[in-house]
């Protein structure tokens, strides 16, 4: 049982810090119709940031337990790269989707070294901190609280973009801009600002994912680009644009992945991409394709 | 959200390839031109920068098949990289498992290697357009990517394999002579020569039409009775087939295959080249790999941060200067002349 358990929630914790990242792709994609590869290397920056930003806290001497907002409030901060990179994109909202997402490409090529040049390609880790909330014993498995708090955090901004996008006025704009961006604007929205905060919100989402991982591991050179390829298998199998179909394939990867590594880790990346292509071949469009936002 | 079969490119801005430019007589000098200067390189420049150069031929043959998919057809493919990986592999297991030491049976073999993963990847791939053609095709780089990296005991995982030089049509083998820099870089030269020759065929004949039909109204193609999946699946087949002999020339020049050949950034690249020297013209895929390694080269000497130099130019090509090289320089020719 012991193992069942800890298999349940290690699944839960990958399919947490995915959905956050995916989250990122799909608002983005649904109203601005822009495929960000680049959601990869705002989640590495996230994690560098976070763990960075925790470790300088915590020398300061602020308490330790209060590391899990230091993390939130370090993802919420690089929201500021939002705009400046929403504006790079501007010139290329019209045009075919080959170049954008090239143009997004050339900004994983930009941030994958900018990155390198802040913290250079030692790994970063905030040590044992994650420890301070002790441990739980779930039937049987030895689960960290943090890994709890991360699974909730995840839940509580999931419901929380659920009614945003569903029960608020902003949340319609925002649907109806997915749906059609000139009818919208032709109704007085200012669409240019809406981009720039459904780009940052998209932005914040990716790097708290990140920032969240950071103390279960350590930050890599490579993590974003490898991160980017797991969050797409996740919008491809959930359906590009949709927020319901970021959750349900952050859960499918997520403990497909974690499944293949307790059983036969040389198999976790080929039975996702097997997962990915079989999706597409039944349901092009995904398990939730169509939706907007 | 239109569906993503019927979504038409529409980029109304951007020219695609339609062989008119320059005249037809100044573009065959400067071709013959180009392929005489490609001669006398290694009588002229040193031994590193003709090792340097030794993956231009491989990267011009494969972007004249990724092209065929991208300029000539509208389809991005953001896993081309995996034929680069299936041609190489093919020529590394033939050679350390196989025993076989012969080049053109090595191309042969590997050619067909590609075919074979090609055509299940491209009956599912060419169901679909924009991006879900380029992601569908990214899934499948990286099944191949994860293929190579985690089955140890194939592929020798991240270590990968060592590439023996082939003996060249029958009788040139490593013997005396400096191989790299001398036969197997004419035999290369030559290889691009013909590919070339056969994809100018291709492309200016009844089916590279009917493929530039396809790529600007598909719907006007199919009412008018063309198999458009079908027409599409030939252009991913040739565009593979070009993919993998680039991969049995990249492991010999290298010496060496490994799984990031084809990993998703690789395939990044060789669409930045293709874009860098011009989707939009026949030759600018050739311009596009040598202005990449040569640049590469150049700004890595310079900068350790490289990636971060290159992601600025593919964003300023992106945005300004969508027909890359070659579009600037016919725009500036066409200046000069008038």
């Amino acid at each position: 049982m012991g193992d069942v358990v800890s298999i349940l929630m290690s699944g839960l914790f990958s399919a947490a810090i995915l959905f956050l990242v995916a989250a990122g792709l799909q608002l983005v994609f649904g109203v601005m119709k822009i495929f960000n590869l680049a959601v990869g290397s705002f989640y590495a920056l996230g994690a560098f940031f976070g763990a960075t930003l925790v470790n300088w806290a915590v020398g300061e001497g602020l308490p330790q337990p209060l590391f899990f907002f230091g993390l939130l409030i370090a993802g919420i901060l690089l929201g500021v790269i939002g705009p400046v990179i929403e504006r790079l994109l501007r010139p290329i909202y019209d045009r075919d989707e080959a170049f954008q997402l090239l143009l997004t490409f050339a900004i994983v090529l930009m941030l994958e070294d900018i990155t390198m040049m802040i913290w250079g390609s030692q790994p970063r880790s905030t040590g044992s901190l994650y420890l301070v909330y002790g441990t739980v014993n779930l039937l049987g498995a030895t689960v960290p609280v943090y890994n709890l708090f991360v699974i909730a955090a995840a839940g509580t901004i999931a419901v929380g973009i659920g009614l945003l996008l569903s029960r608020t006025a902003f949340g319609r704009v925002l649907r109806a801009a997915a749906d059609k961006r000139e009818m919208v604007q032709s109704l007085g929205v200012n669409t240019r600002r809406l981009y720039v905060i459904v780009f940052s919100l998209g932005v914040v989402l990716s790097t708290i994912g990140g920032a969240l991982v950071i103390p279960v591991t350590a930050t890599m050179s490579e993590m974003g680009v490898e991160l980017i390829v797991e969050a797409f298998a996740v919008v491809v199998i959930g359906g590009l644009g949709s927020m319901r179909g970021a959750l349900v394939g952050a859960l499918v990867v997520g403990y497909v992945t974690t499944l293949s590594i307790n059983y036969y880790p040389p198999i976790e990346m080929l039975v996702i991409y097997l997962v990915v292509i079989v999706v597409l071949v039944i349901k092009p469009r995904g398990l939730f394709g169509g939706e907007t936002a | 959200m239109s569906t993503p079969t019927e979504r038409t490119t529409g980029s109304t801005e951007v020219k695609h390839p339609d062989g008119k430019g320059i005249g037809l007589w100044l573009k065959l000098a400067l071709v013959l031109l180009g392929i005489v200067l490609l001669a006398l390189l290694p009588q002229v420049l040193s031994r590193y920068y003709i090792i340097l150069m030794m993956p231009f031929f491989a990267y011009s043959i494969a972007l004249l098949g990724l092209n065929l998919l991208f300029g000539y057809t509208g389809l991005i493919s953001f896993g081309h990289a995996l034929f680069i990986g299936v041609g190489a592999y093919s020529a590394a297991f033939l050679m350390r498992d196989g025993g076989l030491e012969y080049m053109e049976p090595l191309i042969l073999l590997s050619l067909l290697g590609a075919v074979i993963v090609a055509v299940p990847v491209g009956l599912l791939a060419v169901r679909y357009i924009g991006i879900y053609f380029g992601l569908l095709t990214l899934a499948f780089g990286m099944l191949f990517y994860s293929f190579l990296l985690k089955f140890y005991s194939i592929t020798s995982g991240d270590q990968g394999i060592r590439v023996e030089k082939p003996i060249l049509l029958g009788f040139i083998d490593t013997t005396g002579i400096d191989y790299l820099t001398g036969p197997f870089y004419y035999y290369c030269l030559g290889l691009l020569v013909v590919m070339a020759l056969v994809m100018w065929r291709i492309v200016k004949s009844p089916f590279g039409l009917t493929l530039r039909c396809v790529r600007d109204n598909s719907v006007k193609a199919e009412s008018l009775g063309i198999g458009v999946y079908r027409y599409r699946f030939y252009a991913f087949l040739i565009s593979a087939i070009y993919g993998g002999v680039a991969g049995v020339i990249l492991a010999v020049s290298v010496g060496q295959v490994d799984p990031t050949m084809s990993y998703w950034t690789s395939s990044g690249n060789l669409v930045f080249m293709t874009l860098l020297g011009g989707f939009t013209s026949f030759f600018g895929p050739i311009v596009g790999a040598g202005a990449f390694i040569l640049l590469q080269d150049q700004v890595m000497s310079l900068w350790e941060y490289w990636r971060l130099v290159f992601g600025a130019i593919l964003a300023l090509i992106v945005i300004f200067a969508p027909s890359g090289l070659m579009g600037l320089l016919t725009m500036g020719w066409k200046k000069v002349v008038r």
